[in-house]
């Protein structure tokens, strides 16, 4: 006496988008980092993808910030400072010994944690390295860089009326915004970062991640970070270093929800004793 | 697991943890006496769920509030993201656990003078054991971060929607062979529902189980197979 119809009904949800990642910018084979007798950096060993920000976590003394040192080899001004292993970028050794390390410091430009604007005016901390690289032909073409890098680092509406006033007279965002300007002004392929929010104010540093997230469409950035927060904000992949040890590098999103390795969750939960 | 080296952020997370497990004694409490109250007829007990549920809604406030604040304050990440993703979610399908025993009750004080007929009363009240059976399963898998056995009760809820979906079709039947049970069935099949219901929020609370554990969302399809929407009942002949 019972008649039973069903319908069967099935959706499907489409995947959401995920950050495509290019080829790999520069990879690094076993790299080693000796300071003297002390074994700074062990066996890294990571790839870099080009055109995206990649993040180094992980407590003070760590080695991060010694193996972002590596990739435009400012250890070589370290004399006690000892790399072995391998850093290539775009397949280019850059520890070859025919390299030039002035060439590689353009292609890799570098911004630190408090603003180092020369002491000169803020024309004048931009023009500097297209001039002594010899990347513009006349005025004009320096005048075209200073504005460009300058609009690039989001700085060119409030200083283009005082080009002329000292950098060092700009507010502390408006100097490291300087200092991203004076490193895009050559033309570099990778932008290293460390630590260039740390002493600034959180709408400064606002400011900076905005300018982090539009740069990446044009340049490969790393950057070390003590904010765990400002990590999983700017960078689409993470490395956790320890002890000299990258002990995890992964894409951001898993780094921070569902790490692998438990010193990672200690790390970046506040666990570490 | 180390603590944190902050000991307010411990404190806070184990607090949320604690209400959280209040929330699911007192569900888990409020159900049993829904349907116990549904089957004896009474009205006191019932009375007794509907005034406890403000309990229920008060704690969900509390949870959400305590759980904003601390994302505000400590921006949790990793585990303790999914701690208090995990307890946001699991509260918000306690508080409706509450809402649905409540709704239970209030059929009871509505069936007053009814129609009496326990046999029909058989088939909720099996339904209702698996159901308890279920929430009290997950409340401990989640008590002991166990995914494997939130699993477990994941896969069992679509034998309580086979129950459900033959009860829907049984009440019907007694409907139409006897018009004075109208209804009795009409709000035992609400009473039933809301039984099904509850053992879709165990089925929920399983997937937050699972995601706060391995850290990952579920991506199976869950086994439905509630059929009653699409059930009908065909007019004895003669």
């Amino acid at each position: 006496m019972t008649a039973m119809s069903s319908v069967s009904i099935k959706t499907t949800i489409a995947a959401k988008p995920e950050f495509k990642f290019g080829k790999n910018k520069v990879s690094a084979n076993n790299v080693n980092v000796f300071y003297g007798d002390k074994h700074a950096l062990k066996d890294v060993t990571v790839n870099i993808p080009e055109k995206a920000v990649m993040a180094f976590i992980g407590p003070s003394g760590c080695g991060k910030s010694t193996f972002l040192r590596c990739l435009n080899r400012m250890n070589d001004t370290i004399p006690i400072a000892k790399v072995t292993g391998k850093v290539e970028i775009d397949n280019q050794d850059i520890y070859d010994k025919a390299l030039d390390v002035v060439q590689l410091r353009a292609r890799v430009g570098m911004v630190f944690q408090k603003p180092n604007p020369f002491p000169k005016s803020i024309y004048e901390n931009i023009a500097y390295g297209p001039k002594i690289h010899g990347l513009a032909a006349s005025k004009s073409d320096l005048n075209e860089i200073v504005e460009a890098s300058l609009k690039k680092a989001g700085l060119w509406d409030e200083v283009k009326d005082r080009l002329s006033d000292s950098g060092t007279g700009l507010s502390g965002g408006q100097q490291q915004r300087l200092c991203i300007a004076r490193a895009i002004a050559v033309s570099p392929e990778i932008i290293l970062m460390d630590e260039p929010c740390s002493a600034l104010d959180p709408i400064a540093t606002a400011r900076i991640e905005e300018l982090i997230d539009e740069l990446r469409e044009n340049f490969t950035i790393v950057i070390v970070t003590h904010s765990m927060q400002q990590a999983a904000r700017v960078s689409q992949r993470t490395a956790f270093f320890h002890l000299g040890v990258l002990v995890e590098e992964g894409t951001t999103d898993t780094i921070f929800t569902n790490p692998n390795d438990s010193r990672t969750q200690d790390y970046i939960t506040g666990r570490f004793g | 697991m180390a603590s944190h080296i902050v000991t307010a952020f411990e404190n806070e997370l184990r607090e949320i943890n604690r209400k959280v497990a209040e929330m699911g004694g007192l569900a888990e409490k409020s159900v049993v006496d829904s349907i116990d109250a549904l089957i004896k007829r009474d009205t006191i007990l019932a009375q007794r769920v509907i005034a406890g549920d403000t309990r229920l809604d008060q704690l969900q406030r509390e949870i959400e509030d305590d759980a904003i604040t601390l994302i505000a304050k400590r921006q949790p990440l990793a585990v303790d993201l999914r701690e208090v993703v995990s307890a946001i979610r699991i509260c918000n399908d306690l508080e409706r656990v509450g809402d649905l025993a409540k709704n239970t009750a209030k059929r009871v004080l509505a069936l007053k003078g009814e129609y009496q007929a326990p046999a029909l009363l058989r088939g909720v009240e099996h339904m209702s054991e698996i159901v308890l059976e279920q929430l009290k399963e997950v409340l401990d898998a989640f008590g002991a971060r166990d995914a494997a056995r939130a699993m477990a009760v994941w896969k069992r809820d679509g034998a309580v929607d086979d129950l459900y979906t033959s009860l829907f079709r049984e009440l019907l039947t007694y409907m139409m062979e006897d018009p004075r049970q109208i209804t009795m069935c009409t709000h035992l099949l609400f009473a039933a529902k809301n039984v099904e219901r509850i053992g879709d929020h165990a089925t929920n609370i399983a997937e937050t189980v699972h995601y706060l554990v391995v850290g990952e969302q579920l991506a199976d399809e869950r086994p439905k197979s509630d059929a009653s929407s699409m059930t009908t009942v065909a007019y004895p002949k003669g």
